[in-house]
């Protein structure tokens, strides 16, 4: 019988509690690590430093919506839409809240606003799915175990990145890795039908209107990919 | 105000718009609210169309000059197959970085 063999929840030790989430994170650690360079190389093509690779890193702990805008910043964007952009690639993590809210919703206050600054794609993700299958553990322990890990990796490699970006031949395009670092966290976003309408739509819409000035031809792209995307989820529903 | 402090500015508030998305229903959680079914398909098509249009120009128009089969783009289709059959960011990426090299060798 499964639960059988666990210790009981009074009897379990903090420490495991906290390793249990520590553990779950170990593997996604590792393709955080290319990201978190890649993180620091886009700051530096963006004309910042150490300090803001990993003061950004520290106060936003958001992988993708970095990554954008530092990569808007390197083409000169202007900074409301900089912050417009990274504020709409993150606009998602409502759902990460509501998702998770009736999990800790047993949690004090505090501790529920201090979850909120943890809960980044990752951790969300292991955790749902933990918590979803074990009733027993302690989730907020789970939870710290493996925000705490990712939050450490995400600075550092933010960081290691603005050194690492230099000792990388020339040959080696290293600003064409932010691209390539979208492609690899576009394809998990991507689920069903509508959102490749999403997707084609707003890669057609960015090429066409590239030579827009001051960037917008990308906020334009999104937009026109979002609605193209919840047009086609819509007839779908209705045929 | 030099660019410098405006970056910052721009990080924080970011990072603040983010924490308050990220708290939003977990302030409240004590009293289980939920996100309307209809923002749930809009909210879901965000990150594909915005990455999208983030990589779509880097791949199909380097130095501003559309270009569907220069290195770059290949390189990116090649990132593409990567990317859906082995879900492995490192992989993606240097598997892409090897091919815009190799790629810009023998077209460019």
């Amino acid at each position: 019988m499964s639960g059988q063999d666990e210790p009981r929840r009074d009897q379990r030790s903090p420490i495991r509690e906290f390793g249990a989430g520590a553990a779950a994170m170990a593997p996604i650690l590792v393709g955080i690590v290319p990201l978190g360079l890649i993180g620091g190389v886009a700051t530096v093509e963006a004309g910042l430093g150490i300090a803001e690779a990993m003061g950004f890193s520290a106060l936003a702990f958001a992988g993708a919506a970095q990554l954008a805008a530092l990569d808007l910043m390197a083409r000169d964007t202007s900074l409301p839409v900089v912050v417009m952009t990274a504020l709409v690639i993150n606009v998602r993590v409502v759902m990460y809240s509501a998702s998770i809210a009736p999990h800790l919703a047993h949690l004090p206050r505090r501790r529920r606003l201090a979850a909120s600054y943890m809960l980044v794609d990752q951790v969300y993700a292991i955790s749902i799915v933990r918590f979803t299958r074990d009733a027993e553990i302690d989730r907020w322990r789970f939870f710290v175990g493996a925000a705490v890990p990712m939050l450490m990796v995400w600075v550092s490699t933010t960081g290691l990145g603005v050194l690492v970006g230099d000792a990388v031949p020339d040959a080696v395009p290293l600003a064409f890795a932010l691209p390539l670092a979208f492609i690899a966290l576009l394809v998990p976003t991507v689920t069903d039908r509508p959102g490749v309408v999403a997707a084609l739509t707003a890669a057609v819409v960015a090429t066409v209107a590239a030579p827009l000035p001051a960037n917008l031809g990308m906020p334009l792209a999104a937009t026109a990919g979002i609605l193209a995307g919840w047009i086609a989820a819509a007839r779908r529903e209705t045929v | 105000m030099s660019r410098t402090l405006a970056v910052w500015i721009a990080f924080v508030v970011i990072s603040v718009g983010t924490y308050l998305f990220r708290a939003s229903f977990l302030i409240a959680a004590d009293r289980g609210t939920k996100v309307p079914e209809r923002w749930r398909t809009p909210l879901r098509m965000i990150p594909p169309a915005v990455l999208a249009a983030l990589v779509a120009p880097a791949l199909l128009r380097p130095a501003q000059v559309f270009d569907p089969f220069g290195p770059r783009a290949l390189a990116g289709l090649v990132a593409l197959v990567v990317a859906l059959v082995t879900r492995n960011i490192l992989a993606t990426i240097v598997v892409g970085l090897a091919a815009a090299v190799g790629f810009e060798l023998l077209l460019g």
